[in-house]
């Protein structure tokens, strides 16, 4: 399997002048946030719940620089009320996803939100595609950001369980 | 019922504090929790710099960081209130390991949820908000009783090299309210034409 599409979502992100970059960590995300950790163009930031991230975006765009989020699909239910602050004032939010819950997985306890995921994001205002395959991920994260910064909205890419080695737990 | 006596007891003003701290200096940034804070700071003058929640509880002081990193030379300050503090506390965390100097923060503490009907918070009797911040690690933190301790604190808030973080107790009391504009895309538009041009 081809594992470095995450090359192709950090060359999208610095097209885009991206300089915030909040992130709760997934395994998914792991070599995407060393780089941008390595960038020193780029405000890493890791949060301690994802929500504080959509205000962090909101700031970083009154402040006049770009952000994007990193997070776990299960992240994306922790930030439900604060995406009404992006969707009431029109404030810029890209959100690049990594999907538990929807193909071999291992832990019941992600199902729920994984497979409400896109449900939930669509019904507080986002736009959401998906990735299923590695060669795609570098147009669909251009998309995504350009949706964000050209077209003021909330935008997520969610990249579907299948593009990430399967998670066992040493079973 | 105590804990409700002790606060409607304090002698700071809220109003008095907020006009001190936002007329200071036409060029701060000042991003305000919802409710009672975002009143204070439109009661001391609504300004195109001023950013008042109507909403995203729990949001105020990650939305200071995510504007204090992009502006690195401009001070901003996030006023909320304690029941909106405690919603996010995680901040805390999230702005001591990014540490901008140029972010202050400071509570509104009234030990009450003002504006649902005046129920007793968290730090009415349990919650030390100012040690909260020192153990996630923000450098300069502090709890302002008195006029005194204020005016002492007072240029800390503003000047000082951040993050600082203030607790500054409040009278509990229900006060008129100065509504800012409502409209979001109206409030986000005008702090940046004001700010970036
Ligand atoms: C997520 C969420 N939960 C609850 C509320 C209801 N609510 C609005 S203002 C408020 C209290 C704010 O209290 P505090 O920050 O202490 O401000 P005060 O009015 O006391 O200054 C609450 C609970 C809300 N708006 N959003």
């Amino acid at each position: 399997m081809q594992l470095d599409w995450w090359k192709d979502i950090y060359t999208a992100l610095k097209a885009a002048d991206v300089r915030q970059v909040g992130y709760v960590p997934d395994a998914g995300h792991s070599a995407l946030i060393e780089a941008c950790l390595a960038d020193d163009d780029m405000r890493t930031v890791v949060l301690t719940t994802e929500e504080e991230g959509i205000s962090l975006l909101a700031g970083a765009w009154l402040g006049g620089q770009r952000g994007a989020l990193l997070m776990q699909s299960s992240g994306v239910g922790n930030c439900i009320n604060m995406m009404s602050l992006a969707a009431t004032c029109q404030f810029p939010v890209p959100i690049f996803v990594t999907m538990r819950g929807l193909w071999r997985e291992f832990n019941p306890w992600q199902k729920v939100m994984g497979q409400a995921t896109n449900a939930h994001l669509t019904m507080a205002g986002f736009s959401t595609l998906t990735a299923t395959m590695p060669e795609h991920v570098g147009a669909l994260a251009g998309e995504t950001l350009d949706t964000a910064y050209d077209g003021g909205q909330m935008s997520a890419l969610l990249l579907h369980q299948c593009l990430v080695p399967v998670k066992t737990f040493g079973k | 019922m105590t804990t409700q006596l002790r606060s409607t007891a304090y002698p700071l003003n809220r109003r008095d504090v907020a006009a001190r701290l936002v007329q200071s200096d036409p060029g701060l940034l000042v991003i305000a929790g919802l409710g009672s804070t975002a009143w204070d700071i439109t009661a001391a003058g609504d300004r195109d710099l001023n950013f008042p929640l109507w909403g995203a509880m729990g949001g105020a002081i990650t939305m200071g960081l995510g504007l204090a990193l992009a502006q690195p030379d401009r001070r901003v300050l996030v006023i909320t209130g304690d029941g909106e503090t405690l919603m996010g506390m995680g901040s805390f965390a999230t702005v001591a390991l990014q540490a901008p100097g140029n972010l202050s923060i400071c509570t509104f503490d009234n030990e009450h949820y003002g504006e649902t009907g005046m129920q007793v918070t968290h730090t009415s009797s349990a919650t030390d908000l100012a040690g909260v911040a020192a153990a996630c690690g923000i450098a300069v933190t502090g709890t302002v009783h008195t006029e005194a301790e204020l005016e002492t604190a007072l240029p800390v808030i503003l000047a000082a090299p951040g993050p600082v973080y203030h607790v500054i107790k409040v009278k509990a009391e229900k006060l008129d309210f100065v509504l800012p504009p409502k409209d979001g895309v109206h409030l986000k538009d005008r702090f940046r034409k004001a700010l970036l041009g």
